[in-house]
């Protein structure tokens, strides 16, 4: 590896296995959350005006504002 | 043999229309083959009128046989196909029409949960796809069900709770049957998957009732004539007419609008589940996309070098004699 382009990158990321093994977990559990919000406005973008979400505001009356998230 | 004879047939005809020189040729020429004598013209016209006769009456047979469909019902029984119709909720990535289904619950409530039980959806389902919170809970508590045993082994009567079902109109299906006529309401929680065609087939029936019966059918007593009906006597009279829910968001009540709210109402109550499958398909199509696109990338790259090389055969130089041609 003495001749790899980033040795910083062998240095951090994959020297040690339990390095390795850790930044492979975290990165799927953060890709994960990132995919997943990004899939789902795309999905709300797709059907604005057709979710709950989007008309629950006619329904629900002031006072019980905090109580009702759904 | 039969092929045989059917080649011999064409070349008579062809010598015969070619004149007869062109026939002495060729009935030399096949009589080369073997040793048998040259056909006589007679023969290979018997011949060739036997064959074509076997071959068209063995196509005949076939399609007496096989060729007309057989169909178990008549077209009456099995009811008219219903009409496709474009909903926009079966769409890849569509949801449900949230303010339709509302729409739709009220018409279910209004109209259809006079005879129609909805007993697989719970109160709690509605909240935030159709109803708030305390919607839901007020609704529930116009009911009242069982309670658990008390200490005296006394069962009560509580009002509702969100985790409460709707409730049936009728006690048990006898009660049901008894009253509407001996015809049972089915039950609506799963209707779009329980008949063929499912929304269009629920859509066609809701508006397909004439004005009356056509010339000529039959209805039974007590029955009402719907052609998407199997069998076309449905106990179920038209229930839905211009004007018969006033919606609370103000959208004109025809027949159509209410048929096709509830039908999508129906839909959603069949498949609650369907946002998450379609939302889950998308992404799951997505990775699995860019995985392939990855995996195809890296064949490519580790077969280059092995798509691209040459192999060369350096044969070994010999002796005196001519160079050997490669």
């Amino acid at each position: 590896m003495a001749t790899a382009p980033r040795p910083w990158l062998y240095n951090t990321f994959f020297k040690k296995n339990y390095m390795m093994l850790g930044v492979v977990f975290a990165g799927a559990f953060g890709f994960e959350m990132w995919y997943n919000s990004v899939m789902d406005k795309i999905w709300e973008t797709n059907n604005r005006g057709r979710l709950w979400k989007d008309i629950r505001h006619k329904y629900v009356t002031a006072n019980d504002d905090g109580d009702d998230d759904e | 043999m039969l092929a045989r004879s059917c080649l011999r047939s064409t070349r008579t005809f062809a010598g015969a229309k070619n004149g007869a020189i062109n026939f002495t040729k060729r009935a030399a020429s096949s009589s080369s083959s073997g040793s048998t004598a040259p056909a006589q013209p007679v023969m290979l016209n018997i011949a060739a009128v036997a064959s074509t006769a076997v071959a068209i009456g063995s196509i005949a047979w076939y399609y007496h046989l096989y060729g007309p469909t057989a169909n178990a019902m008549t077209p009456a029984e099995e009811g008219l196909h219903p009409t496709k119709y474009p909903w926009v909720h079966q769409q890849a990535l569509k949801t449900f029409d949230h303010q339709a289904l509302r729409r739709g619950f009220q018409v279910y409530r209004e109209v259809c949960a006079s005879c129609h039980s909805l007993s697989r959806v719970p109160y709690r389902a509605l909240v935030g796809v159709l109803l708030t919170v305390d919607e839901a809970k007020a609704l529930a508590e116009e009911n009242e069900y069982d309670t658990e045993p008390n200490d005296e082994g006394e069962i009560e009567k509580r009002p509702g709770k969100l985790s409460d079902y709707l409730p049936a109109p009728y006690k048990n299906d006898e009660a049901a049957r008894a009253a509407n006529n001996g015809a049972l309401p089915p039950d609506l929680s799963l209707i779009t998957k329980a008949r063929h065609g499912g929304c269009d087939y629920i859509f066609s029936l809701l508006t397909g009732y004439p004005e009356e019966p056509p010339a000529g059918a039959q209805v039974g007593a007590g029955l009402n004539f719907n052609p998407y009906f199997p069998g076309t006597g449905i106990a179920m009279a038209r229930v839905l007419y211009d004007g018969l829910v006033e919606y609370e968001d103000e959208t004109p009540a025809s027949t159509s609008q209410m048929a096709k709210d509830v039908v999508e109402f129906l839909n959603w109550a069949a498949e609650p589940e369907m946002d998450d499958r379609k939302r889950m398909g998308f992404k799951v199509l997505t990775v699995t996309t860019v995985l392939f696109a990855l995996s195809v990338w890296v064949k490519r790259y580790k077969w280059a070098h092995i798509k691209s090389r040459k192999i060369v055969y350096d044969p070994p130089k010999v002796g005196d004699g001519p160079a050997p041609r490669y």
